[in-house]
Protein backbone atom coordinates (compact mmCIF):
# COMPACT_ATOMS: atom_id res chain seq x y z
CA UNK A 1 0.00 0.00 0.00
CA UNK A 2 1.65 3.46 -0.93
CA UNK A 3 1.71 5.98 1.55
CA UNK A 4 -1.85 8.18 0.83
CA UNK A 5 -1.26 12.18 1.18
CA UNK A 6 -1.73 12.23 5.22
CA UNK A 7 0.71 9.14 5.40
CA UNK A 8 3.34 11.69 3.63
CA UNK A 9 3.27 14.08 6.07
CA UNK A 10 3.76 11.70 8.93
CA UNK A 11 7.07 10.73 7.79
CA UNK A 12 8.21 13.92 6.94
CA UNK A 13 6.90 14.88 10.43
CA UNK A 14 9.37 11.96 11.58
CA UNK A 15 11.98 14.70 10.36
CA UNK A 16 11.20 17.23 13.03
CA UNK A 17 13.49 17.82 16.46
CA UNK A 18 12.71 19.53 19.68
CA UNK A 19 13.48 23.14 19.51
CA UNK A 20 13.00 23.57 15.58
CA UNK A 21 11.85 26.40 13.56
CA UNK A 22 10.07 25.43 10.38
CA UNK A 23 8.43 26.18 7.17
CA UNK A 24 5.83 24.36 5.81
CA UNK A 25 4.71 25.19 1.81
CA UNK A 26 0.88 24.98 0.74
CA UNK A 27 -0.65 21.19 0.38
CA UNK A 28 0.69 18.04 1.57
CA UNK A 29 3.66 19.85 3.54
CA UNK A 30 0.80 21.48 5.34
CA UNK A 31 -0.91 18.45 7.14
CA UNK A 32 3.11 18.02 8.25
CA UNK A 33 1.33 20.74 11.52
CA UNK A 34 -1.01 18.05 12.53
CA UNK A 35 1.82 15.25 13.13
CA UNK A 36 4.02 17.20 15.63
CA UNK A 37 4.82 14.26 17.51
CA UNK A 38 3.48 14.81 21.73
CA UNK A 39 5.96 16.92 24.01
CA UNK A 40 7.86 18.53 20.97
CA UNK A 41 8.32 22.05 20.74
CA UNK A 42 8.15 22.81 17.51
CA UNK A 43 7.24 26.51 15.74
CA UNK A 44 6.15 27.21 12.41
CA UNK A 45 7.47 30.21 10.53
CA UNK A 46 4.66 31.50 8.47
CA UNK A 47 6.80 33.74 5.22
CA UNK A 48 4.25 36.69 5.23
CA UNK A 49 5.80 37.35 9.01
CA UNK A 50 5.05 35.29 11.70
CA UNK A 51 6.94 32.88 13.98
CA UNK A 52 4.27 30.42 15.85
CA UNK A 53 1.57 30.03 13.61
CA UNK A 54 -1.93 28.33 15.61
CA UNK A 55 -4.61 25.93 14.57
CA UNK A 56 -7.24 27.35 12.47
CA UNK A 57 -9.47 29.70 14.52
CA UNK A 58 -13.21 29.25 15.71
CA UNK A 59 -15.84 30.45 13.41
CA UNK A 60 -16.37 33.59 15.71
CA UNK A 61 -12.32 33.98 16.20
CA UNK A 62 -11.51 34.74 11.92
CA UNK A 63 -8.98 38.18 11.85
CA UNK A 64 -8.70 39.09 8.45
CA UNK A 65 -5.47 40.78 9.80
CA UNK A 66 -4.10 37.02 10.47
CA UNK A 67 -3.06 34.67 7.28
CA UNK A 68 -0.77 32.37 6.30
CA UNK A 69 1.11 32.24 3.69
CA UNK A 70 -1.50 30.40 1.66
CA UNK A 71 -3.73 33.52 2.50
CA UNK A 72 -6.05 31.11 4.72
CA UNK A 73 -6.95 32.41 8.24
CA UNK A 74 -5.13 31.22 11.07
CA UNK A 75 -4.82 31.93 15.06
CA UNK A 76 -1.92 33.13 16.89
CA UNK A 77 -0.55 31.28 20.29
CA UNK A 78 0.86 32.42 23.47
CA UNK A 79 4.19 32.52 22.03
CA UNK A 80 4.03 33.90 18.90
CA UNK A 81 5.13 37.10 16.99
CA UNK A 82 5.00 38.75 14.15
CA UNK A 83 7.51 40.87 12.06
CA UNK A 84 7.84 42.53 9.05
CA UNK A 85 8.11 40.94 4.99
CA UNK A 86 12.14 42.11 5.13
CA UNK A 87 12.85 40.64 8.50
CA UNK A 88 10.84 37.39 7.68
CA UNK A 89 13.31 36.61 4.75
CA UNK A 90 16.21 37.57 6.82
CA UNK A 91 16.06 34.64 8.37
CA UNK A 92 15.32 32.61 6.25
CA UNK A 93 17.93 33.65 4.06
CA UNK A 94 20.03 33.92 7.21
CA UNK A 95 19.37 30.18 7.70
CA UNK A 96 18.01 30.90 11.15
CA UNK A 97 14.97 28.03 9.68
CA UNK A 98 16.33 24.65 10.30
CA UNK A 99 13.66 22.77 8.24
CA UNK A 100 11.41 23.55 5.02
CA UNK A 101 8.78 20.76 3.61
CA UNK A 102 7.98 22.10 0.30
CA UNK A 103 6.12 20.28 -2.74
CA UNK A 104 7.79 19.49 -5.39
CA UNK A 105 6.72 18.82 -9.62
CA UNK A 106 10.73 17.64 -10.31
CA UNK A 107 13.47 16.66 -8.59
CA UNK A 108 16.80 15.95 -10.08
CA UNK A 109 19.32 13.70 -8.97
CA UNK A 110 21.31 15.91 -7.66
CA UNK A 111 19.18 17.59 -5.93
CA UNK A 112 17.67 20.28 -8.06
CA UNK A 113 14.04 21.45 -7.81
CA UNK A 114 11.08 22.44 -10.18
CA UNK A 115 7.80 23.62 -8.27
CA UNK A 116 7.41 27.08 -9.29
CA UNK A 117 5.63 27.08 -13.12
CA UNK A 118 4.99 24.92 -16.76
CA UNK A 119 5.75 26.83 -19.62
CA UNK A 120 2.72 26.98 -21.79
CA UNK A 121 0.64 27.50 -18.65
CA UNK A 122 -0.20 30.43 -16.27
CA UNK A 123 2.60 31.63 -14.52
CA UNK A 124 1.45 32.32 -11.00
CA UNK A 125 4.72 33.23 -9.92
CA UNK A 126 7.41 31.36 -7.00
CA UNK A 127 6.00 33.55 -3.75
CA UNK A 128 8.79 32.44 -1.18
CA UNK A 129 10.22 29.28 -2.73
CA UNK A 130 13.19 30.44 -4.13
CA UNK A 131 14.09 32.30 -0.62
CA UNK A 132 13.41 29.28 0.83
CA UNK A 133 15.54 26.52 -0.85
CA UNK A 134 18.57 28.97 -0.81
CA UNK A 135 18.68 29.75 2.82
CA UNK A 136 16.95 27.11 5.29
CA UNK A 137 19.08 24.61 6.32
CA UNK A 138 17.02 21.51 5.56
CA UNK A 139 14.87 21.16 2.20
CA UNK A 140 12.23 18.49 2.40
CA UNK A 141 10.24 17.70 -0.93
CA UNK A 142 6.72 15.34 -0.71
CA UNK A 143 5.45 14.51 -3.77
CA UNK A 144 3.24 11.40 -5.68
CA UNK A 145 6.21 9.53 -7.09
CA UNK A 146 5.05 9.85 -10.64
CA UNK A 147 2.94 12.73 -12.30
CA UNK A 148 -0.75 11.78 -13.83
CA UNK A 149 0.46 10.56 -16.68
CA UNK A 150 2.73 7.94 -14.78
CA UNK A 151 5.69 9.52 -15.56
CA UNK A 152 9.02 9.37 -13.12
CA UNK A 153 9.29 13.03 -11.26
CA UNK A 154 12.62 12.02 -9.30
CA UNK A 155 14.86 12.01 -12.96
CA UNK A 156 18.54 12.86 -14.10
CA UNK A 157 17.74 16.24 -15.14
CA UNK A 158 14.92 18.72 -14.16
CA UNK A 159 12.97 19.84 -17.59
CA UNK A 160 10.60 22.80 -16.18
CA UNK A 161 12.14 25.97 -15.00
CA UNK A 162 14.06 25.21 -11.33
CA UNK A 163 13.01 26.52 -8.36
CA UNK A 164 16.43 26.53 -7.04
CA UNK A 165 19.60 23.89 -8.10
CA UNK A 166 21.31 21.33 -5.52
CA UNK A 167 18.84 22.32 -2.99
CA UNK A 168 17.01 19.15 -1.68
CA UNK A 169 18.15 16.97 0.97
CA UNK A 170 15.11 14.46 0.94
CA UNK A 171 12.31 13.27 -1.08
CA UNK A 172 9.36 11.80 0.39
CA UNK A 173 7.09 10.24 -2.33
CA UNK A 174 3.82 7.80 -2.04
CA UNK A 175 6.43 4.88 -2.21
CA UNK A 176 9.61 5.93 -0.96
CA UNK A 177 12.29 7.82 0.79
CA UNK A 178 15.34 9.42 -0.50
CA UNK A 179 17.81 10.98 1.72
CA UNK A 180 21.43 12.09 1.00
CA UNK A 181 23.92 13.77 3.82
CA UNK A 182 25.29 16.19 1.78
CA UNK A 183 25.18 18.16 -1.45
CA UNK A 184 28.05 16.35 -2.78
CA UNK A 185 26.25 12.98 -2.02
CA UNK A 186 23.63 11.08 -4.54
CA UNK A 187 20.21 10.41 -3.20
CA UNK A 188 20.19 7.03 -0.84
CA UNK A 189 16.74 4.91 -1.46
CA UNK A 190 16.27 4.83 2.74
CA UNK A 191 12.85 3.68 3.23
CA UNK A 192 9.67 1.37 1.51
CA UNK A 193 5.93 2.71 1.92
CA UNK A 194 4.54 -0.66 3.30
CA UNK A 195 3.89 -3.42 0.57
CA UNK A 196 6.07 -1.20 -1.93
CA UNK A 197 9.31 -3.09 -3.36
CA UNK A 198 12.59 -1.84 -4.48
CA UNK A 199 12.09 -2.75 -7.73
CA UNK A 200 8.62 -0.84 -8.46
CA UNK A 201 10.71 2.21 -7.24
CA UNK A 202 13.42 1.23 -9.96
CA UNK A 203 11.01 1.05 -12.33
CA UNK A 204 9.10 4.23 -11.59
CA UNK A 205 12.36 6.59 -11.32
CA UNK A 206 14.29 7.49 -14.03
CA UNK A 207 17.28 9.20 -11.81
CA UNK A 208 20.13 7.84 -10.43
CA UNK A 209 20.22 6.64 -6.75
CA UNK A 210 22.30 4.07 -4.10
CA UNK A 211 20.25 1.89 -2.81
CA UNK B 1 4.19 70.37 9.93
CA UNK B 2 0.76 69.22 8.96
CA UNK B 3 0.71 65.44 7.76
CA UNK B 4 -2.60 64.34 8.09
CA UNK B 5 -5.04 65.21 4.98
CA UNK B 6 -8.69 64.65 5.15
CA UNK B 7 -8.92 62.15 2.31
CA UNK B 8 -6.78 59.42 -0.08
CA UNK B 9 -7.47 62.38 -3.53
CA UNK B 10 -6.36 65.13 -0.77
CA UNK B 11 -2.89 63.17 0.17
CA UNK B 12 -2.08 62.17 -3.13
CA UNK B 13 -2.54 65.27 -4.23
CA UNK B 14 0.70 66.79 -6.55
CA UNK B 15 1.95 63.11 -6.44
CA UNK B 16 0.63 61.53 -9.09
CA UNK B 17 1.37 61.54 -12.78
CA UNK B 18 1.60 58.68 -15.69
CA UNK B 19 4.29 56.41 -15.53
CA UNK B 20 5.19 57.17 -11.84
CA UNK B 21 6.88 53.30 -10.06
CA UNK B 22 4.78 52.68 -6.71
CA UNK B 23 5.64 50.81 -4.14
CA UNK B 24 2.49 48.96 -2.44
CA UNK B 25 2.64 47.06 0.96
CA UNK B 26 0.03 43.73 1.34
CA UNK B 27 0.20 40.21 1.14
CA UNK B 28 -2.54 38.80 -0.88
CA UNK B 29 -5.97 40.95 0.72
CA UNK B 30 -4.32 41.67 4.20
CA UNK B 31 -3.06 44.82 4.53
CA UNK B 32 -3.80 46.37 1.43
CA UNK B 33 -4.00 49.92 1.01
CA UNK B 34 -7.67 50.15 0.05
CA UNK B 35 -8.12 54.08 0.49
CA UNK B 36 -5.30 54.51 -1.70
CA UNK B 37 -5.63 52.47 -4.53
CA UNK B 38 -8.89 53.85 -4.76
CA UNK B 39 -8.10 57.41 -5.19
CA UNK B 40 -5.33 56.49 -7.73
CA UNK B 41 -8.04 54.73 -9.58
CA UNK B 42 -9.99 57.75 -9.67
CA UNK B 43 -7.08 59.61 -10.21
CA UNK B 44 -6.88 58.20 -13.95
CA UNK B 45 -3.03 58.40 -13.89
CA UNK B 46 -1.67 55.62 -16.37
CA UNK B 47 1.48 53.17 -17.52
CA UNK B 48 2.39 52.84 -13.56
CA UNK B 49 4.86 50.38 -12.60
CA UNK B 50 3.94 48.57 -9.32
CA UNK B 51 5.97 47.16 -6.79
CA UNK B 52 4.13 44.99 -4.75
CA UNK B 53 4.05 41.30 -3.87
CA UNK B 54 0.65 40.45 -5.12
CA UNK B 55 -1.89 42.08 -7.63
CA UNK B 56 -4.68 41.60 -5.67
CA UNK B 57 -7.59 39.76 -6.90
CA UNK B 58 -10.10 40.60 -9.71
CA UNK B 59 -11.97 44.20 -8.65
CA UNK B 60 -10.38 44.32 -4.99
CA UNK B 61 -7.13 45.64 -3.90
CA UNK B 62 -4.63 46.14 -7.16
CA UNK B 63 -6.86 44.40 -8.87
CA UNK B 64 -8.88 47.61 -9.22
CA UNK B 65 -6.27 49.53 -11.21
CA UNK B 66 -5.27 46.41 -13.91
CA UNK B 67 -9.38 46.58 -14.22
CA UNK B 68 -8.93 49.91 -15.67
CA UNK B 69 -5.86 49.11 -17.45
CA UNK B 70 -3.68 51.81 -15.25
CA UNK B 71 -0.90 49.40 -14.89
CA UNK B 72 1.69 48.88 -17.28
CA UNK B 73 4.18 46.75 -14.97
CA UNK B 74 4.18 44.84 -12.23
CA UNK B 75 6.73 43.56 -9.81
CA UNK B 76 6.06 40.84 -8.00
CA UNK B 77 6.02 37.23 -6.67
CA UNK B 78 2.99 35.85 -6.91
CA UNK B 79 -0.16 36.93 -8.94
CA UNK B 80 -2.72 34.02 -8.69
CA UNK B 81 -6.29 34.27 -8.17
CA UNK B 82 -7.02 37.06 -10.76
CA UNK B 83 -8.28 36.26 -13.82
CA UNK B 84 -8.41 40.30 -15.24
CA UNK B 85 -4.35 39.72 -14.80
CA UNK B 86 -4.04 36.57 -16.00
CA UNK B 87 -5.80 38.03 -19.41
CA UNK B 88 -3.61 40.95 -19.89
CA UNK B 89 -0.22 39.37 -19.40
CA UNK B 90 -1.81 36.41 -21.81
CA UNK B 91 -2.16 39.09 -24.22
CA UNK B 92 0.82 40.99 -23.92
CA UNK B 93 -0.73 43.84 -22.58
CA UNK B 94 0.63 43.92 -18.87
CA UNK B 95 4.35 43.14 -17.91
CA UNK B 96 5.35 40.98 -15.55
CA UNK B 97 9.00 40.94 -13.31
CA UNK B 98 8.39 38.13 -11.48
CA UNK B 99 10.73 38.75 -8.13
CA UNK B 100 11.46 36.10 -5.38
CA UNK B 101 9.31 36.87 -2.68
CA UNK B 102 12.30 37.77 -0.33
CA UNK B 103 14.12 38.96 -2.63
CA UNK B 104 11.56 41.80 -3.18
CA UNK B 105 11.36 42.57 0.20
CA UNK B 106 15.13 43.23 0.54
CA UNK B 107 15.16 44.71 -2.44
CA UNK B 108 12.63 47.40 -1.01
CA UNK B 109 14.51 47.34 2.08
CA UNK B 110 17.57 47.85 0.45
CA UNK B 111 16.29 50.99 -1.67
CA UNK B 112 14.84 52.74 1.69
CA UNK B 113 18.27 52.19 3.15
CA UNK B 114 20.49 53.92 0.47
CA UNK B 115 21.68 50.07 -1.09
CA UNK B 116 21.35 50.46 -4.54
CA UNK B 117 21.94 46.14 -4.84
CA UNK B 118 23.25 43.59 -2.56
CA UNK B 119 23.89 39.93 -3.27
CA UNK B 120 21.50 36.98 -2.63
CA UNK B 121 21.67 32.98 -2.76
CA UNK B 122 18.29 33.38 -3.78
CA UNK B 123 17.19 32.22 -7.61
CA UNK B 124 21.56 31.30 -8.24
CA UNK B 125 20.69 29.06 -11.47
CA UNK B 126 17.22 29.63 -12.20
CA UNK B 127 15.71 32.02 -14.63
CA UNK B 128 15.65 34.83 -12.16
CA UNK B 129 19.62 34.81 -12.24
CA UNK B 130 19.55 35.46 -16.29
CA UNK B 131 21.10 38.78 -16.85
CA UNK B 132 22.33 39.21 -13.20
CA UNK B 133 25.74 39.27 -12.22
CA UNK B 134 27.08 36.75 -10.52
CA UNK B 135 29.79 36.55 -7.56
CA UNK B 136 31.18 33.89 -5.34
CA UNK B 137 31.87 34.22 -1.90
CA UNK B 138 33.37 31.76 0.29
CA UNK B 139 33.02 29.45 -2.71
CA UNK B 140 28.94 29.86 -3.21
CA UNK B 141 27.55 31.57 -5.73
CA UNK B 142 25.51 34.98 -5.43
CA UNK B 143 23.49 37.11 -7.57
CA UNK B 144 23.29 40.80 -7.15
CA UNK B 145 19.74 42.43 -7.10
CA UNK B 146 19.00 45.77 -7.42
CA UNK B 147 17.35 47.68 -4.44
CA UNK B 148 14.02 49.44 -5.35
CA UNK B 149 13.42 53.18 -5.27
CA UNK B 150 9.91 54.28 -5.64
CA UNK B 151 8.37 57.70 -6.59
CA UNK B 152 5.43 57.01 -3.79
CA UNK B 153 5.08 54.50 -1.37
CA UNK B 154 1.25 53.37 -0.34
CA UNK B 155 0.95 51.58 2.82
CA UNK B 156 -2.18 51.02 5.44
CA UNK B 157 -1.47 50.53 9.03
CA UNK B 158 -3.44 50.27 12.11
CA UNK B 159 -2.71 52.87 14.37
CA UNK B 160 -0.28 56.08 13.72
CA UNK B 161 -0.13 59.51 16.03
CA UNK B 162 -0.17 62.58 14.78
CA UNK B 163 3.24 62.96 14.29
CA UNK B 164 3.44 59.85 11.74
CA UNK B 165 4.44 56.97 13.78
CA UNK B 166 2.78 53.97 13.29
CA UNK B 167 2.01 50.83 14.47
CA UNK B 168 0.79 47.60 12.29
CA UNK B 169 -1.75 44.87 13.27
CA UNK B 170 -0.54 40.83 13.05
CA UNK B 171 0.34 39.83 9.40
CA UNK B 172 -0.88 42.83 7.78
CA UNK B 173 2.58 44.32 8.94
CA UNK B 174 3.95 42.19 5.87
CA UNK B 175 5.45 44.45 2.97
CA UNK B 176 4.17 47.77 4.59
CA UNK B 177 6.85 47.95 6.17
CA UNK B 178 9.60 47.88 3.40
CA UNK B 179 7.13 49.31 1.05
CA UNK B 180 7.23 52.64 3.16
CA UNK B 181 11.28 53.05 3.58
CA UNK B 182 11.29 52.96 -0.16
CA UNK B 183 9.55 55.53 -1.47
CA UNK B 184 10.67 59.10 -1.80
CA UNK B 185 7.33 59.89 -0.88
CA UNK B 186 4.85 57.70 1.38
CA UNK B 187 1.09 58.76 2.25
CA UNK B 188 -0.27 56.39 5.04
CA UNK B 189 -3.21 54.99 5.55
CA UNK B 190 -4.52 53.84 9.19
CA UNK B 191 -7.61 52.68 10.71
CA UNK B 192 -7.31 54.87 13.99
CA UNK B 193 -5.02 58.38 14.68
CA UNK B 194 -4.39 59.07 18.03
CA UNK B 195 -2.54 61.84 19.77
CA UNK B 196 1.49 62.25 20.05
CA UNK B 197 2.09 60.69 23.23
CA UNK B 198 -0.93 57.97 23.04
CA UNK B 199 1.85 55.35 21.72
CA UNK B 200 4.66 53.86 23.69
CA UNK B 201 7.56 54.61 21.98
CA UNK B 202 9.21 51.33 22.61
CA UNK B 203 6.36 50.34 20.09
CA UNK B 204 6.82 51.89 17.16
CA UNK B 205 6.93 49.55 13.88
CA UNK B 206 7.48 52.58 11.58
CA UNK B 207 8.92 55.77 12.90
CA UNK B 208 7.15 58.77 11.52
CA UNK B 209 10.08 59.83 9.47
CA UNK B 210 9.11 57.66 6.44
CA UNK B 211 5.55 58.86 6.89
CA UNK B 212 4.87 61.91 4.91
CA UNK B 213 0.96 61.98 4.40
CA UNK B 214 -1.38 60.35 6.79
CA UNK B 215 -5.09 59.32 6.30
CA UNK B 216 -7.92 57.94 8.25
CA UNK B 217 -8.92 55.42 6.25
CA UNK B 218 -11.62 53.65 8.94
CA UNK B 219 -13.75 52.34 8.78
CA UNK B 220 -12.49 49.40 7.02
CA UNK B 221 -14.80 46.13 5.35
CA UNK B 222 -11.42 43.47 5.93
CA UNK B 223 -11.86 41.30 2.90
CA UNK B 224 -10.50 36.85 3.23
CA UNK B 225 -9.53 35.12 0.80
CA UNK B 226 -9.40 32.16 2.29
CA UNK B 227 -11.92 31.80 5.29
CA UNK B 228 -10.58 28.25 7.03
CA UNK B 229 -11.89 27.37 10.31
CA UNK B 230 -11.94 24.92 12.80
CA UNK B 231 -14.74 23.32 14.45
CA UNK B 232 -15.35 23.86 18.26
CA UNK B 233 -15.75 20.22 19.83
CA UNK B 234 -19.06 20.35 21.57
CA UNK B 235 -19.26 18.48 25.14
Amino acid sequence: MPWDRNDMAARAAKELQDGYYVNLGIGIPTLVANNIPGGMTVTLQSENGMLGIGPFPYDDEVDPDLINAGKQTISELPQSSYFDSAQSFAMIRGGHIDLAVLGGMEVSEKGDLANWMVPGKMIKGMGGAMDLVAGVKKIIVVMEHTSKAGDAKFIPECTLPLTGKNVVDMIITDLAVFHRPDHDSPFKLIELAPGVTADEVRQKTSARYVE
Amino acid sequence: MQKIYPNAEAALEGLLRDGLILAAGGFGLCGIPERLIDAVVASGVKGLTIASNNAGIDNEGLGKLLRTRQVAKMISSYVGENKEFERQFLAGELEVEFCPQGTLAERMRAGGAGIPGFYTKTGVGTQVAEGKEVKAFDGEDYILERGIRADVSLIKGWKADESGNLMFRKTARNFNLPAATCGRVCVAEVEEIVPVGSLDPDCIHLPSIYVNRLILGAPYDKKIEFRTVRERETA
